[in-house]
């Protein structure tokens, strides 16, 4: 009988990953026909009571001030601690910068395995299986393992998120020894809300690629004006802005290139394959492997001049074949329309 | 000046614009073809790589050492081109570099080796790797190799490093929604996992590769075994997506039109 477990920081604890992540494992728990408990960790173990009715079996908590940092040595100490007093054969977390920092650390120490971006979770037979992605999205494998506690890292938008009307949890304190610190967070650094042009909540993801720097047919390379039409865009249609490696690299070459761009940005083989209900790419060449950028992500369109390109044909619902600095000033200005903008 | 021993830890992976597909292989999932594939540094252990150098390069004394675990002749595949960019001692790992074998395996050979490099100061280490890999993409096997060597100051998406006049590290890592954490760690020994970095990739300096392949070519002939496979791993299926849609093709039509189409798709939810 596995021993199932939920982790999350408690600032994390009712974000939309935390409860995609939380419904993944009460529905584990329901195929396995076992129980499951909540383990949290952080400066405030009320954040409980908005999940009080999801059905765990126990709440239990590291708390104090030192468990508030996102910060290696003090959240694997929390986790490591919250795993031995479930006694947890399997502990899902929700996938994001604070759990994928310490999983792996954390099922070392528990004596198990981690895997991370986990995309499906199922129970064959009685045992789990999970289905995780190789080779960066391409190819799918679905494993099981002999190893136990086997630490799990969910990624986003696989169920969705656990829904109930919050109550008073039980919680049970766990002791844990803060270890010695020497780091600190200091801050975040962030660009102004208007200038941040990575938005993970966003519907539709907008692809831009490195034809909007090129010589356009009147043989004048128009990049202040691409910018002007990719931002008006960006915050017209509240999109998240994704890039191709080509266009990012063309900054770290000193070519003129998108101010705004960074390589986190960055889209496919070496960048993110972000999660979106909508795709629209513009100006993307390429072959198959730096499509994987799209993998996860849904209705697909694409705007470019070569109908053979390898990011549109068989990867797009809809290509269409034109120039995009001509459709996206229409597209801007429709939608300024439709906001009364 | 802090004189850093900085330790790369990497392995190597095909050239993704190669077609890889999966097969079953003896011991597990492999890739068709995949000793006939041309290989390379992982992009991330890259980057780390070229951050290393370029911290070396502003603080004199420090030193670089790449730890790299793959096929023996993939490695120096892979040595050919990366020796000319930055200088390193390569520390090498005769093993298997497939995505489908264990990161925990793969981290306790690492750990292994880095614990071997002769004069290692544990108070001067900065264990540097890739934040994943772009073959199992787990981003595991910096944590466990960590553990091991009992690192507790780990950072995982790191963009950039600093030192402060006060000698301490500041370090920013990749949080979400495009933005940075900003942590001071005091002092070494410390782990982090780049991701890109804010670095282009170095331009081949051949003075640098006969320096480096000094070192290249004996450390590849005495190259360990290393036993690293996926123990306790049962894998049900490894299959390739069913990536192919039925693309739409849009010609001739107005951009008025492509527009309106466009317009009315977005806002329809």
């Amino acid at each position: 009988m596995e021993t199932i477990l939920f982790l999350s920081p408690t600032e994390a604890l009712l974000s939309k990953n935390a409860l995609e992540a939380l419904a993944t494992t009460k529905q584990l728990a329901d195929s396995l026909g076992t129980t499951f408990s909540v383990g949290l960790w952080g400066d405030d173990p009320k954040a409980a009571d908005g999940i009080a009715a999801c059905g765990a079996a126990k709440f239990l908590a590291v708390t104090g001030p030192e468990f508030a940092q996102p910060r290696y040595a003090t959240d694997a100490a929390a986790a490591e601690a919250l795993a031995g007093a479930a006694g947890a054969t399997i502990i899902i977390g929700p996938s994001g910068s604070r759990w994928n920092r310490i999983l792996a650390g954390v099922a070392h120490r528990l004596g198990g395995r981690a895997d991370s971006h986990v995309t499906g979770l199922s129970a064959t037979g009685g045992a789990p299986a999970i289905a995780r992605w190789y080779y960066r999205q391409r190819m799918e494998a679905v494993l099981t393992r002999a190893q136990r506690p086997w630490v799990l890292a969910v990624e986003s938008g696989i169920a969705p998120a656990w829904q109930g009307a919050p109550g008073s949890a039980a919680v049970e304190a766990v002791a844990c020894t803060p270890p010695a610190l020497r780091s600190k967070v200091t801050g975040i650094e962030s660009l102004a809300a208007d200038q941040q042009t990575i938005r993970p909540d966003a519907d539709l993801l907008f692809v831009t690629g490195a034809g909007w720097t090129k010589k356009q047919p009147d043989g004048q390379v128009k990049t202040p004006e691409a910018e002007k039409l990719i931002l008006g865009f960006l915050r017209l249609a509240r999109a998240s802005l994704g890039s191709t490696k080509s266009l990012v690299d063309l900054s770290g070459e000193g070519q003129a290139t998108l101010t705004f761009l960074t390589h986190m940005n960055q889209v496919g083989q070496t960048g993110s394959t972000p999660r979106h209900a909508k795709g629209l790419s513009t100006c993307c060449h390429g072959e198959e492997p730096h499509t994987v950028g799209w993998r996860f992500v849904g209705e697909r369109r694409a705007i470019s001049l070569d109908a053979n390109c390898g990011w549109s044909r068989g990867k797009a619902d809809v290509l269409y074949v034109a120039d995009a600095f001509a459709v996206m000033e229409k597209v801007n200005a429709l939608l300024a329309q439709k906001s009364g903008g | 000046m802090p004189e850093y021993q900085i330790v790369v830890c990497g392995s190597v992976v095909p050239d993704p614009l190669q077609t890889l597909e999966p097969v079953a292989g003896p011991t597990g999932p492999a890739l068709k073809n995949e000793m006939m594939l041309p290989a390379w540094l992982d992009p991330w252990a890259g980057h780390a790589l070229y951050e290393a150098a370029n911290l070396a390069a502003k603080n004199p004394g420090c030193k670089v050492w790449l730890v790299a675990l793959g096929p023996k002749a993939k490695l120096q595949q892979a040595m050919m081109t990366l020796a000319q960019k930055v200088p390193f001692e390569l520390v090498a790992l005769d093993s298997s570099a497939s995505g489908f074998t264990d990161a925990a395996e793969t981290a306790a050979a690492l750990a292994e080796a880095i614990q071997a490099i002769p004069g290692l100061d544990r108070s001067k280490l900065l264990l540097f790797g890739g934040w994943e890999s772009a073959s199992r993409g787990a981003g595991a096997t910096m944590q466990i190799v960590g553990e091991i060597l009992g690192i507790t100051d780990q950072f995982q998406g790191v963009d950039g490093i600093s030192v402060e006049p006060d000698g301490s590290l500041k370090i920013l890592e990749r949080i979400e929604g495009g933005r940075h954490q900003v942590s001071a760690c005091e002092a070494p020994p410390v782990l982090l996992g780049w991701a890109t970095g804010n670095l282009p990739e170095p331009r081949n300096n051949p003075q640098v590769g006969m320096a480096n392949m000094r070192t290249i070519m004996p450390a590849l002939q005495k190259a360990k075994p290393a036993k690293i496979g996926a123990e306790g791993v049962t894998f049900q299926s490894v299959s390739l997506p069913k990536q192919a849609r039925d693309t739409k093709v849009v010609k001739d039509m107005p951009p008025d039109q492509i527009a309106a189409e466009i317009a009315d798709w977005i806002t329809n939810k």
